[in-house]
């Protein structure tokens, strides 16, 4: 297990999120995982049903936006929380999957929901250190 | 932000020369503090609007403008589309129409005491709010593509509400010109249930009290008085004015590259209005705009339904609906000669002047309606449209702008201290999360009362009235 991991930066319109991991695809999971924790704490969404996501974009940065915004359409269109997930990037293709549950209102207790992924602040890059970093501001 | 890079043009107007690729100046609405306090951010983006295609006159930012993805919110851009003009989809947003609706319940201040706690529940009960929540229409699709050509007027002749509210909604409830089959089938599809929902982040719904009229003719022409008791909602074109702004933002993208226009910011993707990306975002835009018009008119009946079964003897009338995300074809006076253009409001208002022909007749005297909302805990205001808004293309501000992020809110306060300081004031608060309290908590946005004077003192709206909250649901 790599030391992949997620946060939150201030935007003062709304919220940025950022994943690290050791490949782009670890850090767009973990930058999905930033985006439901806008919401609602992971800790509380049970992983129990699969949501198959699949999109393209020629580049790392637009097939990023698209990740994000692919799960945004898929957890409003399905009224759930995702808190697990999982991407595989070959070319300019991702194919990946989310895992969560329907909203409970009593028991997920969600903050702000997400509107869309924007391309403000938006890097998918290697850092120094090795690792891949992936990151946009959200609209909420 | 540095104010040395801008020149005083008015007690409360500043202009930005152009430099680079800046094709006009940018202006600036605001007093010394609040222009020094909108942040360098805010300045930049105005100069990237500055420099898109067909631009007229001037990049603008209201007084409560803050530093946004692409456009400011808070900022208003006109373009010429026989200048090569464009629409952008960035400078409309996601939440494509979210809007204010005031209402006068039929109930005083005096009535509250002992009816508000019943009413805040009703309407958090009765009215779906926060994310997931579902509404009780489900909409096939063909029932789904009618809502979104007729908007408001949709969902009067679906029963919810009544006609005469028509006449006090923008664009007399239904925007012309919108393109159902320009909406992706995913776009429909997050919305089959998402009619006559809040919604969650900054949108809310309020019983307000008008604890203050500066203007009692206009207030009398809005149809409310001192002591009356309002409420409003904020809200929009929910998920699918979402997806709409999603998928255009990668067609205009492609666009742009397409049409050789330079982007200084990816937000900013855009298209010739006179092309077909831009006539298929202008089709999909209105009928988004014409969910958020349905969605407003079904939230105020289910708002009606509830002071119906507990106030009687109430009779609630609409005062106005006014979107604050969108893209409009106006024609405006541009060096002596009238040009059809493309005015973006992103996060402001339009502020029509007694007199101009969009207006319905039981408004012309009066001006626009334009309704400021303040966030939990702090005062709303209705303004009336003014001549001088002519500058800004007949626009004005839309609310307080934040001033603070969602991520340094939580750290700077608990939501049960915000509940309790609330309390403390006389104002309920039903729903929303702590952790959602905490992010819109009222230190987070700016001087409302500031931002209100100095749009004021810029000449871009009248004061009427000012509303003190009394409860708040929120999702």
């Amino acid at each position: 297990m790599t030391a992949a991991r997620w946060e939150h930066f201030p935007h003062p319109a709304d919220v940025g999120v950022r994943g690290w991991g050791a490949t782009p695809a670890e850090a767009f999971e973990q930058a999905a995982l930033a985006m439901t924790a806008v919401t609602v704490d992971p800790a509380r969404i049970e992983p129990r049903e699969r949501v198959a996501v699949a999109c393209e974009a020629p580049d790392l940065e637009s097939l990023f936006v698209e990740w994000m915004s692919s799960l945004i359409r898929e957890a409003d269109a399905r009224r759930m929380l995702f808190s697990r997930f999982e991407a595989a990037i070959e070319g300019g293709a991702l194919r990946g999957a989310a895992y969560g549950e329907p909203v409970d209102p009593a028991r997920h207790e969600t903050a702000a929901g997400v509107k869309g992924a924007t391309y403000a602040e938006l890097r998918v890059r290697r850092l120094d250190d090795g690792r891949w970093l992936a990151q946009c501001v959200l609209d909420v | 932000m540095d104010t040395s890079r801008l020149t005083r043009v008015g007690e409360c107007e500043w202009s930005l020369e152009p430099t680079g690729a800046m094709r006009v100046p940018g202006r600036i609405f605001g007093d010394d503090r609040l222009v020094e306090d909108m942040g360098d951010e805010v300045l930049q983006q105005v100069a990237n609007v500055a420099s898109l295609p067909g631009i007229v006159r001037a990049s603008m930012a209201m007084p409560d403008a803050h530093w946004g993805y692409g456009f400011p919110i808070g900022g208003v851009a006109a373009f010429d589309p026989a200048q090569g003009g464009v629409v952008s989809a960035g400078g409309v947003g996601f939440d494509i129409s979210c809007g204010v609706r005031a209402m006068r319940t039929g109930l005083t201040a005096d009535d509250l005491p002992g009816r508000l706690p019943a009413l805040a529940d009703a309407l958090f009960r009765e009215i779906p709010a926060g994310v997931g929540r579902r509404g009780a229409l489900r909409l096939s699709r063909p029932r789904m593509d009618d809502l979104l050509a007729g908007g408001a007027r949709w969902a009067v002749d679906a029963g919810y509400g009544e006609a005469a509210d028509l006449d006090r909604i923008e664009h007399g409830g239904r925007v012309e010109g919108a393109d159902p089959a320009a909406v992706s089938d995913e776009a429909k599809r997050r919305q089959e249930e998402e009619i006559g929902t809040l919604g969650s982040g900054n949108h809310y719904l309020e019983i307000q009290v008008v604890e203050d009229v500066t203007d009692e003719a206009l207030a009398a022409a809005f149809g409310f008085r001192r002591g009356d008791a309002l409420l409003s909602i904020h809200c929009g074109s929910r998920g699918l004015g979402h997806q709409v702004a999603t998928d255009y933002m990668k067609s205009m993208l492609r666009a742009a590259a397409r049409h050789g226009i330079a982007l200084p910011d990816r937000q900013l993707a855009c298209a010739p209005v006179e092309s077909d990306e831009g006539r298929a975002y202008l089709g999909a835009m209105r009928a988004a705009a014409n969910c958020a018009l349905a969605n407003r008119q079904v939230l105020g009946h289910l708002a009606r339904r509830v002071l119906a079964r507990l106030a009687p003897r109430a009779e609630p009338a609409l005062i106005y609906d006014v979107s604050h995300n969108f893209c409009s074809e106006e024609t405006h006076e541009v060096d002596g000669a009238p040009r059809r253009l493309f005015v973006h409001r992103k996060g402001a208002t339009a502020s029509r002047p007694p007199g101009h022909a969009r207006l319905p007749a039981s408004l012309r005297d009066a001006g626009q309606p334009v309704l400021i909302g303040g966030s939990m805990g702090t005062p709303s205001f209705v303004l009336a449209g003014a001549p001088g808004s002519a500058k800004a293309f007949f626009s004005a501000l839309h609310g307080a702008g934040r001033s603070m992020s969602r991520h340094d809110a939580t750290r700077r306060w608990q939501g049960r201290d915000v509940v309790r300081d609330l309390e403390r004031r006389g104002i309920l608060l039903r729903g929303g999360s702590m952790r959602g309290v905490a992010e819109e908590a009222p230190g987070a946005y700016k001087d409302v009362e500031r931002v209100v004077s100095a749009a004021v003192a810029a000449g871009l709206a009248r004061r009427v009235a000012r509303l003190a909250p009394r409860a708040c649901v929120k999702g």
